[in-house]
């Protein structure tokens, strides 16, 4: 390998070509080929030595990187004046033009125009450079306190976890002298029962010193306590202290534990509370999930395709979560699905048997399909978009049918909103252009013409975003537990989504004070109000603040509701302030700026039936809730 | 481009400077010495006739030539005063100044024989003059232009490939014991043969030859090659420093008789001339009696710019031995009564004590004389502080592999990238740093805060008689935490406190040293000297003068009280990047970028070892407390381990996996401490490392030692930081271990 390098290392001069464009940009136009030649061997070889120089400042400016003034001071070794006005920026963008045959890659060097550099208020003085001690290390052990570095890398972890047996030597060799024993002697039970015992894994120990365990207590009852403010707190610790690897086995249990008693309890707050947390895990850099993955993973699961997950499954907006546990699924089948466990397929298997049973629940339906909707339009092409047309004739079997109860209702909604969300994006990449809404209802049955619908403003919106690449967009990494509100605004966005990055397209206004045309860039925060449908005084609403900061998580506070009959679900008031004015039942969470879709909305809405839940079916529902987490029988490890 | 040349006819200018103080260095041994005495003051003139000077020809040649130089830049003052001064008949200037006279500054060519020129190029061999034969010494010659003709001799471009495979498949084809040995003579020929072949303008073939050789070399010469492979052209020869020197100095092998006969045969044979004449021009083969060395010996020891140390240049005798320490009279008091009074010292102890120390403080056999260098007078706050020292080596903790040092990590936040050096006071209650914005800081880490003294205009109010004097005349208005010292012009590379605390040193890119008062904390001096930046700079440990090192490629003793060197230590093939003072201050250690580490006699100024071994630019280096021991720290990772006694590698420490910056033995030298790039601390069993040597008289007399593979025994610790690359160690008198080094998010 070196020797290539070395080899290439000979070879390195600049071309002869930029000796000419230079020439040209200092006014010399013919320039002969061969002083080119001359000319650029010269250039490469000075150009080398300053490098070889400019390393040597580097050396000794105990740094890794090479920055402008280490260049600076060698052109001064050679007495060669430093070139002047250059900032050691972190990244100087090279540009790429071509043109009359010849490339050329240059920076741009901008016209500064100095009353702007005047007129700009001063950046924020630099912190002072100031000195802190703390303890490496304490006769030989190194404490763990946040200013060293986690005890075990994650690399470390891994090699912990995968390949338990490497990690101890001794073990190993023994391994080898067994097995060559093994070969001479004609007892292979023997063998298999000394194998066996060998195989055992080194038990590992996660001792907690009084501050973790005090760290312990306190962040897990943050988590899950009555403060917001807390809770954030605590969930960006998990998500960013490096050393919580000896603490891991203590969340996961938490986690896991927590979400079986509160789904029997149907708390769905405290769900909620702790599918964050699951997402904090996963956000840490320095943890190594692998080993907990068989409590996580159920858990998750859980909280996807429960039957019930709330105490009102007609009020309390339980889809929500189902989504936001979708979305975490899919990312850690992204992240630690391998060849060996499989995690994905096996998911994929469960979550489309329960969709192909027809007794299903509309509760795990929904979980089901939303849960395989997130693993991507692969998934999405071969096993949502066969079953349309049954899906399709199901929900029309309910919203046409006679009316069963409000609670199937409801769930067969979500379940259309969510087949169309996600089917439309899918498909409007994989039809051909001409959208007939009968080709559709051929196709796809019940759910076509709606399909089609969606599909062209899928493909407009993808026409518009090509249109305004350059335009702001607003970038929010946090997973969008409330927005299935952007229903139609996303489907124009290219290539697979990930389940955690969302773009919001500027010509996308939610809620937004004024109406604003598609063109006009949305407002750094927009607010979305998510509710459930109520009949009681008592529920409550949630307000999701998405501000444009990428880190900050959706910052959700509870609002109770002051009316006590229907609810709207999210309040569009074009001109006035979001408000809780109950003035029309919209039964969806979509909020789009675009006049034509608004007003079809609204149309759809008003056509649809808005009956009021009652208690009976409500008391019926509860009867037949699930009574354990169903989907952690089914769950890896 | 003109520009460039200027740099060149500079850098030119510089060579010729550096030969006159390089000269003044090691011949003129009587001016010094009586200079270094009148300097410090009280020390006795006892010092001053330890040599004679004019008495060996050999000076008396040298002195000539520097006279001639004099003479040759119109120095005549100077020359004079040095004619003088050694004691020479005044006619030894005259008859020959007269025909080299003429010839200017612009260093053109004149060596037309003469016994003048002749005696100039002696000069200017780098190597340590003194301990070179002074057969070889004529043929270096001191311009470029006659360094570089010696290559235009002609052969056939076209057979240098042929002559190098036919000598690789010859040493392929040796024994096995011979051809390790043989194969040492491969980067050599092929660096000289590729440079033949640029200079004689064959630029295809100088191509060919290197892309087809070039793979074979040893890896640790690939910084060597990326820069040969640069240079394709004639004309990139004259400004290359790299290249001069492995012109001008030959490239040294050690190879065993048998080997080298065998060599000779086989050229003789095939009648090689082209090779034979590089070996014979360009190369020194030290040969020696005795087995063949192995491919890991000969690895141990290679990868210097310049080859392997001669064995003569290592066999000067170094005292290594520790100076006798000052008999204080105020004897140690019990640990119950110093906590009461400090200015009653009981008398009665007295005498009982006097006789232990005496008994402890026997002069060591191998120590220098005690007035060999002269040493500044101990003030009676500097024996204050020696007690303090005593008193707090008794709660010393004894180190040792079961006992590991507690080691608390000083961060610097908000450096942005900009922290360059650090040093810590002898008692750690100061912290100092240099950043590369020029500034240098100065904390305090103990409660007890910075002040300035008053102004002058108050301090004539302050009351003289008073016992606390000292303390009245500080300012108690400026009390605070840190302070920063304004004054270079570019990154502060080199930092280092004077150990009575009055005074701090930095060394700077504009090739600047600055001598800073933490008094007034304002500059008292700047010593120029070094044109080009200087990397590093050390106080001595008993204060007064000190070393410093830079891109010039000598390092310079200094006196705090004169702005000229005393000493220029010349002879590294490139930048001196770290200096290091002796415990007995008779010696400096420096690392260059040569890979080599070379000591220093402080007295005669010659170079008394040459240390090679490391792969990369040496960057730490620290003496082990009991004088015997030397470790360095270079870019490849590797700790190494030197008997300075016998100037031999002694250990190898592998571990870091990346630059190391900084070395550190602990008080009593049972554990060696060291920081790395890689952000981490390591911590080494030193005892272990030095007893387990087998030092028997046959390893003592060739050098050829047995380095066992035990880096993972020795190493003790290793603590990461949280990507804080660690610049700077330093043992507590109690042997805590103090680490520093910037935040780098």
């Amino acid at each position: 390998m070196a020797e290539e390098r070395r080899q290439k290392q000979c070879s390195v001069s600049l071309p002869t070509e930029s000796m000419k464009a230079m020439a040209e940009s200092v006014g010399v136009g013919q320039l002969q080929e061969e002083s080119c030649v001359a000319l650029s061997e010269e250039v490469s070889y000075r150009i080398k030595e300053i490098a070889q120089d400019a390393l040597k400042f580097m050396h000794h400016g105990k740094r890794r990187k090479l920055t402008t003034s280490d260049i600076d001071n060698a052109l001064k070794l050679k007495n060669v004046e430093p070139l002047y006005g250059f900032q050691s920026q972190e990244f100087i963008p090279f540009r790429f033009a071509s043109g009359g045959g010849r490339e050329l890659h240059f920076y741009e060097e901008k016209e500064v125009d100095l009353s702007d550099i005047i007129n700009t208020p001063l950046p924020r003085v630099p912190l002072d450079v100031s000195l802190k001690a703390h303890w490496l290390s304490i006769e030989g052990v190194q404490p763990s306190i946040p200013e060293n570095p986690p005890p075990a890398s994650k690399e470390q972890q891994k090699a912990e976890s995968t390949e338990p047996l490497k990690v101890v030597k001794p073990g190993q060799e023994e391994k080898g002298a067994i097995q060559g024993k093994g070969q001479s002697t004609p007892a292979p039970d023997n063998k298999g029962k000394e194998k066996g015992l060998i195989r055992l894994k080194p038990r590992s120990t996660h001792e907690l010193s009084v501050e973790q365990q005090l760290y312990y207590k306190e962040i897990t009852e943050a988590c899950v306590g009555s403060c917001e403010a807390k809770r954030a707190e605590a969930l960006q610790s998990i998500a960013t202290d490096p050393g919580l690897y000896q603490m891991l086995p203590r969340f996961s249990t938490f986690i896991s534990e927590g979400v079986r008693v509160n789904v029997v309890q149907n708390n769905l707050a405290l769900l909620i509370y702790l599918m964050r947390m699951v997402k904090a895990l996963m956000d840490n850099p320095t943890l190594y999930l692998e080993k907990y993955l068989h409590e996580l993973i159920p858990a998750v699961v859980t909280c996807i395709v429960s039957k019930q997950l709330c105490l009102r499954p007609d009020v309390d907006n339980h889809w929500a979560l189902r989504d936001f546990a979708a979305r975490l699924m899919a990312q850690s089948c992204k992240t630690f699905s391998t060849t060996t466990n499989n995690i994905q397929s096996r998911i994929t298997k469960t979550l489309t048997k329960s969709l192909l049973d027809d007794k299903t629940q509309w509760t795990t339906r929904y979980g089901s399909i939303a849960g395989l909707a997130e693993l991507g339009p692969d998934v999405i092409k071969t096993l949502i978009l066969p079953r349309l047309t049954v899906e399709g004739a199901r929900i029309k079997a309910v919203m046409e049918g006679p009316v069963v109860s409000n609670i199937d209702k409801i769930g067969a909604e979500h379940v259309q909103s969510l087949l169309l969300k996600h089917c439309a994006s899918v498909i409007a990449k994989i039809r051909p252009q001409p959208d007939i809404a009968e080709q559709y209802r051929t196709d796809y049955g019940y759910l076509g013409p709606m399909l089609c619908s969606h599909v062209m403003k899928a493909r407009t919106q993808a026409a518009l975003q090509a249109q305004q690449v350059n335009r702001t967009t607003l970038t929010i990494t946090q997973p969008r537990s409330t927005l299935s509100v952007s229903q139609s605004g996303l489907s124009g966005s290219g290539g697979p989504r990930t389940p955690s990055i969302i773009k919001v397209p500027s010509s996308l206004t939610l809620m937004s004070p004024r109406p604003g045309t598609p063109s006009q860039p949305s407002p750094p925060a927009t607010k979305y109000i998510v509710m459930g449908t109520s009949s009681g005084a008592a529920s409550t609403q949630q307000v999701i603040t998405l501000s444009s900061s990428q880190s900050a998580s959706p910052v959700t506070s509870t609002v109770p509701s002051a009316t006590s009959t229907l609810q709207p679900l999210v309040k569009l008031e074009p001109g006035g302030g979001p408000g809780l004015t109950a003035s029309r039942p919209l039964q969806k969470y979509i909020v789009v700026s675009l006049p034509s879709s608004a007003s079809s909305l609204e149309s759809k809405s008003s056509v649809l039936p808005t009956s009021i839940s009652s208690a009976p079916v409500d008391g019926g529902i509860k009867l037949e809730r699930s009574e354990s987490p169903a989907a952690s029988t089914q769950s890896p490890h | 481009m003109a520009a460039v040349q200027g740099g060149m006819v500079d850098a030119k200018d510089e060579a010729d400077i550096k030969t006159e103080p390089a000269s003044d260095g090691f011949g003129n041994n009587h001016a010094n010495d009586s200079r270094l005495l009148s300097e410090s003051p009280g020390s006795s003139a006892a010092a001053g006739n330890s040599k004679p000077a004019a008495g060996a020809p050999e000076d008396q040649q040298t002195l000539l030539a520097v006279l001639q130089f004099l003479r040759k830049n119109k120095l005549s003052e100077s020359a004079e005063i040095l004619r003088r001064e050694a004691g020479l008949p005044e006619e030894v200037l005259d008859p020959k100044g007269a025909d080299s006279a003429g010839s200017g500054l612009g260093g053109s060519a004149d060596v037309d024989g003469g016994d003048a020129s002749a005696l100039l190029s002696r000069v200017t061999v780098p190597a340590p003059g003194g301990a070179k034969a002074p057969t070889k010494a004529g043929e270096d010659q001191p311009d470029v232009n006659v360094v570089l003709s010696a290559y235009s001799q002609q052969g056939d471009p076209a057979l240098y490939q042929v002559y190098y495979n036919g000598l690789k498949k010859f040493i392929e084809s040796v024994l096995d014991c011979h051809r390790a040995e043989l194969s040492q003579v491969f980067y050599p020929l092929f660096v000289h043969m590729y440079l033949e072949l640029v200079y004689n303008n064959h630029e295809s073939e100088a191509k060919a030859f290197f892309e087809r050789f070039s793979g074979d070399q040893e890896c640790y010469y690939e910084d060597d090659l990326r820069i040969l492979s640069g240079l394709t052209k004639k004309e990139h020869m004259r400004g290359n420093e790299t290249l001069l020197d492995f012109r001008t100095s030959k490239f040294v092998l050690r190879i065993s008789r048998d080997s080298y006969q065998l060599l000779k045969r086989h050229l003789q044979e095939r009648q090689n001339n082209q090779i034979w004449n590089i070996i014979q021009e360009h190369l020194y083969i030290d040969i020696f009696d005795g087995m063949p060395r192995s491919k890991s010996q000969i690895d141990a020891m290679s990868g210097s710019l310049a080859g392997e140390a001669k064995r003569e240049a290592n066999k000067a005798k170094v005292y290594y031995g520790l100076l006798k320490e000052p008999e204080i009279e105020l004897p140690l008091d019990d640990e119950d009564e110093e906590a009461e009074n400090e200015e009653g010292k009981p008398k009665k102890k007295k005498p009982k004590k006097d006789s232990a120390g005496s008994k402890s403080k026997k002069q060591d056999p191998n120590a220098p004389s005690q007035t060999r260098i002269p040493l500044p007078e101990l003030k009676d706050s500097d024996k204050l502080d020696k007690i303090m020292y005593m008193k707090e080596s008794t709660k010393r903790i004894r180190l040792g592999p079961d006992n590991l040092p507690s080691i608390c990590f000083y961060t610097f936040l908000n450096a942005y990238q900009g922290l360059t050096a650090v040093d810590v006071t002898d008692d750690s209650s100061l912290i100092a740093g240099g950043f590369a914005d020029s500034t240098v800081r100065v904390w305090s880490v103990t409660p007890k805060k910075l002040r300035k003294v008053k102004t002058a205009a108050d301090l004539n109010l302050i009351d003289k008689e008073s016992d606390d004097v000292l303390e009245r005349i500080m300012d108690d208005k400026t009390a605070s935490e840190s302070k920063c010292l304004y004054g270079h012009t570019g990154p502060v590379y080199g930092i280092s406190f004077s150990p009575d605390r009055n005074y701090l040193l930095s060394s700077s890119e504009d090739g600047s040293v600055r001598l800073w008062s933490l008094l007034t904390f304002t500059c008292l001096v700047g010593y120029k000297g070094h044109n080009y930046p200087v990397w590093d700079t050390q106080f001595s440990p008993y204060g007064y003068y000190f070393v410093s090192g830079g891109h010039d490629r000598v390092a310079r003793l200094w006196a705090t009280d004169h702005h000229q060197p005393l000493r220029i230590f010349a002879g590294h093939l490139a930048d001196v990047t770290c200096s290091r003072f002796h415990p007995n201050a008779n010696y400096v250690a420096t690392g260059s970028s040569d890979r080599a580490i070379r000591l220093w006699d402080v007295l005669t100024g010659n170079c008394v070892r040459i240390l090679t071994g490391h792969k990369g630019p040496v960057h730490a280096l620290a003496f082990s407390p009991n004088g015997k021991f030397l470790a360095s720290g270079a870019t490849d990772g590797r700790v190494l381990l030197w008997d300075i006694g016998h100037g031999l590698m002694v250990g190898e420490l592998k571990g870091h996996t990346d630059t190391i910056y900084s070395l550190r033995f602990s008080r009593d030298g049972e554990i060696l401490a060291s920081g790395s790039m890689d952000n981490t601390v390591r911590l080494w069993d030193a005892t272990k490392a030095f007893d387990d040597l087998e030092t028997d008289d046959f390893t003592a007399a060739t050098g050829h030692i047995h380095l066992q593979d035990n880096s993972q025994e020795l190493l003790l610790g290793t603590y990461m930081t949280k990507s804080t690359p660690v610049i700077h160690l330093h043992f507590t008198r109690r042997n805590l271990l103090l680490a520093a080094g910037a935040y780098n998010p």
